[in-house]
């Protein structure tokens, strides 16, 4: 079994954390965070370390992160594609984007491919709507305006190691030249 | 300014000002003005009089309740000396809203600006800021411009000088729509399960850890500097009467340009579809549309002359401005796949707490999902129905009343979509 830890930075950065509170209870949530940045899931052991360095029970940890979807209580592959489905996206072809990636990655949602790489979820709205179809990629990267093309590129990107570069906004209003109808 | 003169309107929420998200830009166009009128005359701006411009002002909050944001403010206690907290709700999670979202990205200090001056209204110590953790790239922004105010001491001890200090923190969720309710964000900032509370008590009364706390929408704040640099009558000028100020639409589902507009209240929806999002793609027609966000009734597409987008016009029309979160949806969608995946997504977010909640947004999901494979009956229908009056009201939390009313009027108002679909019910005679 792998030992989990902290480093002596982490426990000061923890520290500071707590501060932000009227009681080290809060820092539950950005602990837990920085957990699963550091070990890439929260796995009952981790969540024990959490338990022990905020000095909570077990069970309490254990409440909170399995209340909260974006903490992985299993591990999963190392980018997680979470395509949003929610009405809007639906409404976009959000679901076709959806089969077009399982097909490509030869998985099916809430699944992982053998090499550990990938794995692909169906997730509720991103607050991207106008952006559909769209995904995020391991609770960070939004990428929006998913086609065909770009899912490869990702793909291709990602298996290097490479994430999409960060896409602003796109802004809609008197932004470009008036395009009259 | 009136919706009827939308084209020539300005936007100020998302002024198309370059970089504006940076504190010099926001500092050399005015901004933190607002702040430090207050600060640098506080007998002329008393905490009292603050609250009376905005309560004046006719602001309502832009997080889907609509209550009128001074007088929100007016129920907090007088002080006692204890900590009293603002928690500003950045959780963004109904399906349909993207809106707060650009405020983190092009217009942060103009929230932080509001909030700060709502602080001092109601005397506030701390005020926590909560991102939904998706919106990790916003939520590092916000830290940012966060971490830029307190550098140039709008955030902190003796803000600018004066006797007044507060702080700001910015406090990520992790996946949870619940946490947008107030209380469930309040249960959440304590580091628990977000489970929503019984009210009252009322938040203003025992909010976070037992102490006076007042909850406002991101873009709320946003609109506060505006109103104290401009005042209240300006304000009450812009949009409609009884729902003054600009609104952030989210547009989003068939339209030609989707996206985030900033208008003033009570924009036509036909002037939103067809004017500022350029029409309904391929040139078809609308069948129906959700006016703010998913909880909100869906109109027909034949029912939208004249319907505004502000709380009378809409609740006239049989829905509600909600989150102004708007999607378009065209004459070849399929009104039942839509339900479907709508109480789909309310299924998955109820918390549990409730049985009515719980029991009932299951059976909404399965009931749909059985219509949807064609294996529904005319029964399933009125089943449906019965569903939304037995949830409606009777729990702890709206979310349960969130997850009928879309029920209960898709299947009302677009009933032929789901007659389509059901089995023809044969009757034996015995
Ligand atoms: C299930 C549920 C989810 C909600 N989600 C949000 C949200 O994501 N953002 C928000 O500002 N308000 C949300 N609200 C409304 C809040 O409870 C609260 O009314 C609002 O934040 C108050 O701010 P305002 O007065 O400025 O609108 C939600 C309410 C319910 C019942
Ligand atoms: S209504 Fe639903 S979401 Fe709200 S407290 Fe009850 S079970 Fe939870
Ligand atoms: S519905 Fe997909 S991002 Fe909102």
């Amino acid at each position: 079994m792998q030992n989990y830890e902290f480093t002596k930075e982490e426990l000061a950065k923890i520290d500071k954390i707590i501060a932000k509170y009227p009681n080290p209870q809060p820092a539950v949530m950005p602990v837990l965070w920085m957990a699963q940045e550091k070990f890439g899931h929260v796995e009952p052991e981790v969540q024990q370390l959490v338990a022990k360095t905020l000095d909570l029970t077990p069970a309490h940890v254990y409440g909170v992160a399995s209340f909260y979807t974006q903490y992985y209580k299993e591990k999963k592959g190392k980018y997680v594609l979470d395509v949003c489905t929610s009405f809007s996206c639906q409404a976009c072809g959000a679901y076709d984007t959806l089969h077009e990636l399982e097909e490509k990655l030869g998985i099916k949602a809430g699944e992982t491919t053998e090499d550990g790489m990938f794995s692909i979820q169906s997730v509720e709205c991103l607050g991207a709507c106008g952006y559909a179809p769209m995904m995020q990629i391991t609770n960070d990267v939004y990428v929006n305006h998913l086609t065909s093309e770009k899912l490869d590129k990702v793909i291709e990107g990602l298996k290097q190691d490479k994430l999409p570069e960060f896409e602003p906004i796109p802004l809609v209003q008197n932004r470009e030249p008036a395009e009259e109808k | 300014m009136s919706a009827i003169d939308w084209k020539s309107y300005t936007p100020i929420l998302i002024p198309n000002i370059k970089d504006y998200h940076k504190i010099d830009v926001y500092e050399k166009h005015g901004g933190y003005g607002g702040l430090k009128k207050i600060l640098k005359d506080q007998t002329e701006f008393t905490p009292e009089k603050v609250t009376n411009t905005v309560k004046d002002s006719g602001l309502r909050g832009r997080g889907g309740a609509g209550f009128n944001t001074g007088l929100k403010w007016s129920f907090m206690p007088k002080p006692d000396g204890g900590p009293r907290y603002i928690a500003a709700n950045g959780d963004e999670s109904e399906p349909g809203t993207f809106k707060d979202r650009v405020i983190f990205e092009y217009n942060p200090h103009s929230f932080i600006e509001g909030a700060i001056i709502g602080a001092y209204a109601m005397s506030i110590t701390t005020v926590y800021v909560y991102i939904r953790g998706e919106y990790r790239s916003w939520i590092n922004m916000m830290q940012k411009a966060v971490d830029d105010a307190y550098e140039k001491g709008y955030l902190g001890k003796n803000i600018l000088g004066s006797e007044f200090s507060v702080d700001m923190v910015v406090h990520s969720g992790a996946g949870a729509y619940i946490c947008g309710e107030e209380s469930s964000l309040m249960e959440s900032l304590e580091g628990k399960r977000g489970y929503p509370r019984v009210k009252p008590p009322f938040p203003a009364q025992k909010g976070l850890w037992g102490r006076p706390t007042t909850i406002n929408n991101i873009e709320t704040f946003a609109n506060v500097p505006h109103i104290i640099n401009n005042g209240s009558e300006w304000y009450k000028g812009i949009g409609a009467s009884t729902h003054a100020g600009p609104l952030l639409y989210g547009i989003s589902g068939h339209v030609n340009r989707p996206g985030v507009y900033e208008y003033p209240s009570g924009m036509l929806i036909t002037d939103l579809i067809h004017g500022a999002a350029q029409g309904v793609r391929g040139g078809k027609k609308v069948k129906a549309v959700i006016p703010g966000g998913s909880s909100t009734p869906p109109l027909r597409g034949d029912s939208l002359e004249g319907v505004r987008m502000d709380s009378d016009s809409l609740r006239e029309a049989g829905s509600m401005l909600g989150t102004g979160g708007m999607c378009i949806l065209d004459e070849d969608t399929d009104m039942v796949d839509f339900l479907w995946r709508v109480s789909h997504f309310y299924h998955h977010e109820s918390c549990g707490q409730c049985t009515p909640c719980r029991e009932g947004t299951g059976w909404l999901e399965k009931t749909l999902l059985k219509i949807k494979r064609g294996d529904g009956t005319v029964r399933d229908l009125d089943l449906l129905l019965d569903l939304c009056s037995q949830m409606e009201g009777r729990t702890i939390c709206a979310l349960a009343d969130a997850a009928a009313w879309p029920v209960r009027y898709t299947v009302t108002r677009f009933r032929e979509d789901f007659e389509a679909r059901v089995k023809k019910t044969v009757y034996a005679l015995a």
